[in-house]
């Protein structure tokens, strides 16, 4: 029969070793920087169409995140989506008449939005909106545009080589 | 005609009845004022036998399945060109579904059995009865303990499988079949997320841990006092816990994809 005590040292191990798990999971595998995030401003930017944005999507300037997307929802009066962004407290600087773009990561990743710093002296403040937005792009519309463009394109080519022909 | 109609329901109102018992039992572990002096030592003991001895089984399997996932993932992705995802489909798998899930089948197996076969056996031997006799509540003295002693070690014997399992795709992906180490930790930690991925996980052991151990305990209460009821009350008392936990898997995640 193990002693009480020896079993209590055991269990006291155990918990040790589940703790330490939960910390490698937390910080180490799914990269918990902070468990309270950190001091914030909220920025509104309405846009046509947001493709494939989804909350906690991140904010970038240059490829810096500096935020990330807090709500999304659909303005009834203008159809247009209209996207909250939390920035962080120490990135207040940006000038107000920058634009957003939401954009792809890689060929087939997560849109993100990007920012676009301008010269304003003037600088976003909590409540705040972006005016100059640019709309995510569509993959399909733009495969729809380039096949347009190609069929055009090759009755021209037809066209040159006819008069080409014509000339000879 | 109606004899076979009246079995079926027979055999209904007995099934519906054994939920219930098994229900009554739970509500009064549950609900019973706890004593927190001679009870704390006693969950200490179940913690004991329950979860640390279940540790080398949990330790070398989550080893292994970690390493194996790891191997199957290296040679689907290396097909794609995205062997450099190796990382978030482990983790994924593993703290999603494969961390509750195998972990709750091995408890089953190591300490679900031996709690059913055990209180069974005391069953037999009459030694709940002259605890009665002694005005010992068998409930507080050797079912609770036991409940609370599988109800706590579950989640932790999850958290250090997927800890392990873990690292057994780092030992596979990283030390043998040379990826990166920085893109495999990076890409893990980007896709994810700690409250989506991990505490689900968790909460899904939590739930995994309470029916297991209740079915064990259960079906040890049961049991008919003889070494054929011993024995069946430890087989069902794996099956049960076994099929509960992989029909109660889909049923949970249905509800946090779904986001019910």
């Amino acid at each position: 029969m193990v002693s009480q005590r020896t079993i209590e040292s055991f269990v006291g191990l155990f918990l040790l070793a589940a703790t330490i798990a939960l910390i490698v999971l937390a910080f180490k595998v799914s990269g918990l920087t902070s468990f309270f995030k950190g001091e914030s401003y909220a920025v509104t930017a309405a846009f046509d169409n947001i493709g494939q944005l989804k909350v906690r999507a991140p904010v970038k300037i240059g490829g810096v995140t500096i935020g990330e997307v807090s709500e999304i929802k659909l303005d009834s009066q203008t159809y247009k989506a209209v996207v909250t962004l939390r920035i962080n407290k120490n990135v207040n600087d940006i000038p107000v008449d920058s634009s957003a773009g939401i954009l792809t990561a890689g060929l087939l990743g997560d849109n993100y939005i990007e920012l676009i710093p301008m010269y304003s002296k003037d600088f976003l403040r909590n409540g705040s909106e972006i005016q100059d937005t640019h709309s995510a792009i569509i993959l399909e519309k733009l495969i729809g545009q380039l096949i347009f463009k190609l069929s055009g394109g090759n009755d021209n080519t037809k066209n040159d080589s006819n008069t080409k022909g014509a000339n000879q | 005609m109606m004899d076979h109609v009246a079995t079926i329901g027979r055999l209904g109102l007995l099934a519906l009845r054994e939920y219930g018992k098994a229900g009554l039992l739970l509500a009064r572990v549950v609900f019973y004022p706890p004593n927190l002096r001679k009870g704390v030592p006693l969950v200490i003991q179940q913690i004991y036998a329950e979860g640390v001895l279940s540790l080398l089984i949990i330790i070398v399997s989550s080893l292994f399945i970690g390493m194996v996932v790891a191997l199957q993932g290296y040679h689907t992705l290396a097909k794609f060109g995205a062997s450099q995802e190796l990382g978030p489909l482990v983790a994924l798998s593993v703290t999603r579904e494969l961390g509750p899930v195998v972990t709750a089948i091995l408890f089953a197996g190591r300490a679900g059995s031996a709690v059913a076969a055990e209180i069974g056996l005391m069953k037999a031997t009459e030694q709940l009865s002259s605890m009665e006799m002694m005005a010992v509540d068998p409930l507080k003295r050797v079912i609770a303990p036991r409940l609370w002693g599988g109800f706590i070690s579950m989640p932790l014997l999850t958290l250090i499988f997927n800890a392990v399992a873990i690292y057994g795709s780092y030992l596979v992906g990283v030390k043998w079949l040379a990826l990166d180490a920085g893109t495999f930790w990076s890409n893990m930690q980007s896709s994810v997320d700690f409250r989506l991925d991990v505490i689900n996980g968790i909460y899904k052991s939590i739930v995994f841990g309470l029916v297991v151990i209740w079915i064990a305990v259960y079906q040890g209460y049961k049991s008919a006092p003889t070494s054929a009821g011993i024995a069946s009350a430890t087989t069902r008392a794996v099956v049960y816990s076994s099929l509960a936990v992989l029909s109660l898997d889909f049923v949970l995640t249905a509800m946090m994809i779904g986001e019910w």
